[in-house]
């Protein structure tokens, strides 16, 4: 006997409301692709492109705790956000963004490219220039590419020194997409 | 040495057990109360997640959860009227929907075992620890419910 889908519902929003989860999320629609965005009870924890979503639970699960459930009430500000985002009606986005997780080196360089503006690029070598490891571009490439928020953090801002895209986790064809909803000409 | 099983994500538990447990939950408690005592089985099955220390018989874990809270229930209200037996077939069990409906003036803990044991299948261990009893006292209740509802069908 199939559970009703309002019954469902209201208990998915129910496990959510009552701060029973580790993680919550839901898939959301957008023009590069449906992406999985993923919370837990401190902020926005993923969001993955081409999303297996059982996949996805489980790695969120060993990460974060094994109470992970389909919940999309949580994510409800971060998909109108991306909405906004995506509809060029949003330059920056107002959502509070769990990192704590990651290694120091990491979180260094991904709250330092939070501050590159919407519609500017900057490369890898004047990013690490910016968290004072100017020698370290390379493992500044490396954290970018491990990037649990994609978009929210705009890795896709950072270039090679030439300008040019190099590399996205996403797939170059995504981050030419990004860039070119923020008004980005190729030189 | 056995390897320990891994206790998967919550979502994929819910997914395997929602449907049997809410249709186990019509057949005990009738569909308006069943829909209460559905959320309150998950909501506390959420509870206690975090302290499995395996993967093992969930299933079973979720079934006493929701045998728990119908017995609670049936003794607390009086039994909600069931759903007619046209309904109670939809899912292709016609033997074991006509039994739940016999089963529906049984006490609680022995209809729990009567439907438990036949209509899915749970072992006696299980059964036992869903109505908080012995495997024996399991097997005795399941016997006794069917004795019962065999003196009512003469």
């Amino acid at each position: 006997m199939n559970v009703p889908q309002d019954l469902d519902s209201r208990f998915r929003d129910r496990a959510a409301r009552g701060n029973l989860l580790d993680v919550a999320y839901d898939v959301a629609d957008s023009p590069i692709g449906p992406l999985l965005v993923a919370a837990t009870g401190r902020g926005l924890c993923e969001i993955a492109f081409d999303p297996e979503p059982e996949r996805e639970a489980e790695r969120l699960a060993a990460r974060f705790g094994t109470r992970v459930l389909h919940a999309p009430r949580p994510l409800a500000r971060a998909r109108r956000e991306l909405d906004q985002y995506f509809g060029g009606r949003r330059r920056d986005f107002d959502l509070p963004v769990d990192i704590e997780w990651l290694p120091d080196f990491q979180r260094g360089v991904l709250e330092e490219l939070a501050r590159v503006p919407y519609g500017r690029t900057e490369t890898y070598g004047s990013l690490a220039a910016r968290i004072g490891r100017p020698r370290a571009a390379r493992a500044v490439g490396g954290a970018l590419n491990r990037n649990p928020l994609p978009i929210v953090l705009p890795c896709h801002r950072v270039v090679g020194a030439s300008g040019s895209l190099v590399g996205y986790a996403g797939g170059l064809e995504r981050k030419r997409a990004l860039l070119e909803l923020e008004g980005w000409n190729e030189l | 040495m056995m390897a320990a099983v891994e206790i998967p994500p919550f979502e994929r538990f819910y997914e395997s057990h929602k449907d049997e447990v809410y249709g186990y939950l019509v057949r005990l408690l009738g569909r308006q109360a069943a829909e209460d005592a559905f959320q309150e089985t998950f909501l506390r099955a959420l509870r206690g997640y975090p302290k499995l220390e395996h993967g093992r018989h969930l299933r079973a874990w979720a079934f006493t959860i929701a045998t728990r809270l119908a017995i609670d229930e049936r003794r607390r209200a009086r039994p909600a009227p069931l759903d007619p037996p046209e309904q109670a077939v939809v899912d292709g069990e016609p033997a074991f929907a006509e039994l739940a409906q016999l089963a529906g003036d049984l006490p609680p803990k022995e209809r729990a075992a009567v439907v438990l044991r036949y209509g899915y299948d749970l072992t006696y261990a299980d059964i036992g620890a869903a109505i908080g009893s012995s495997p024996d006292a399991a097997r005795q209740a399941a016997s006794s419910g069917v004795r019962r509802l065999r003196r009512s069908l003469k």
